[in-house]
């Protein structure tokens, strides 16, 4: 290998992949049209934080448990927040028959 | 020193796997038109971040990644993909608009990527002197039940009030 430092011991690359899925989440979420696909890309940037905060624990924490400590509450309030999300998008089909964005434009309280 | 003279080059060879992995999925999810196949893209970009989780000297959070991620969100959001029919609706306004917005949402994300990017890749990232722990799943149990006990029975709460309120939310509506 032409670098001493191999690879997967770099941090920039784990800042790289961690910037990249920022940015097709952001993609994402600005281009779906659906309440799901939303969802799914708002799932990517959660992932983007998580490898941006294991990153700093791996390279610069002095105690690596509390970056790791930390993924697993994200991934906890993670899956708590798709729990509520699917079910508000169930109850939102339930009542219109579509989770398109451009057609869900009704409030009623 | 080495045990074996290309073992370098299959640790790296496993590392850009798990990149080219991580970064497939997540394309994936975000391009494709039916929502199934972009869940699918965010199971695949699950197991490689989990890989790289690995790699990162975290061998319980690759575990609690595809456990989670892929076990427990992707199999929910497949069941809301059964109950709705979320597939994305033929563009039908003209192309010219799709276009500019997808240009401008293209723009917006490269920009983070850059600065993001930038930021990350230009600084002097230096080890740490000392290490207090050795981040093993030992340490990690003993500061969740001294350190962060707190917040360990916080987010329990938190996870049983999203339970209990979506299926509250789930409910409304159903006997009409």
């Amino acid at each position: 290998m032409m670098n001493p430092v191999p690879l997967n011991d770099r941090p920039e690359i784990y800042f790289t992949i961690a910037a990249l899925l920022l940015a097709i989440g952001i993609f994402g979420l600005l281009r779906r049209r659906t309440l799901i696909g939303m969802l799914i890309s708002g799932e990517l940037i959660f992932s983007a934080a998580s490898l941006n905060l294991m990153t700093f624990n791996r390279f610069k924490a002095p105690d690596p448990t509390v970056g790791q400590i930390f993924v697993l509450f994200i991934m906890g309030l993670a899956a708590a927040e798709i729990a509520i999300a699917l079910s508000i998008i169930i109850a939102v089909y339930r009542n219109y028959r579509s989770v398109k964005t451009r057609e869900l434009s009704e409030l009623n309280g | 020193m080495e045990p074996f003279p290309a073992s370098q080059m299959i640790v790296g060879a496993i590392f850009l796997i798990c990149v080219g992995t991580a970064v497939l999925g997540a394309l994936i999810a975000a391009l494709t038109a039916r929502i199934i196949r972009s869940v699918c893209g965010l199971a695949i970009c699950c197991i490689g971040l989990a890989g790289l989780y690995y790699f990162l000297n975290s061998p319980f959070l690759a575990l609690m990644e595809i456990l989670i991620y892929i076990g427990a969100v992707c199999v929910t959001i497949v069941f809301a993909v059964m109950l709705a029919e979320p597939d994305e609706p033929v563009r039908d306004e003209n192309f010219g608009s799709t276009l500019v917005w997808g240009g401008l949402a293209v723009l917006v994300s490269a920009a983070i990527f850059w600065g993001l990017w930038r930021l990350g890749a230009h600084q002097d990232w230096t080890a740490p002197a000392t290490r207090v722990t050795d981040g093993s799943v030992k340490a990690i149990g003993y500061s969740l039940l001294t350190t962060y006990s707190m917040a360990f029975e916080l987010i329990s709460l938190a996870l049983l009030v999203a339970i209990v309120g979506a299926l509250a939310i789930a409910r409304t509506g159903r006997t009409k």
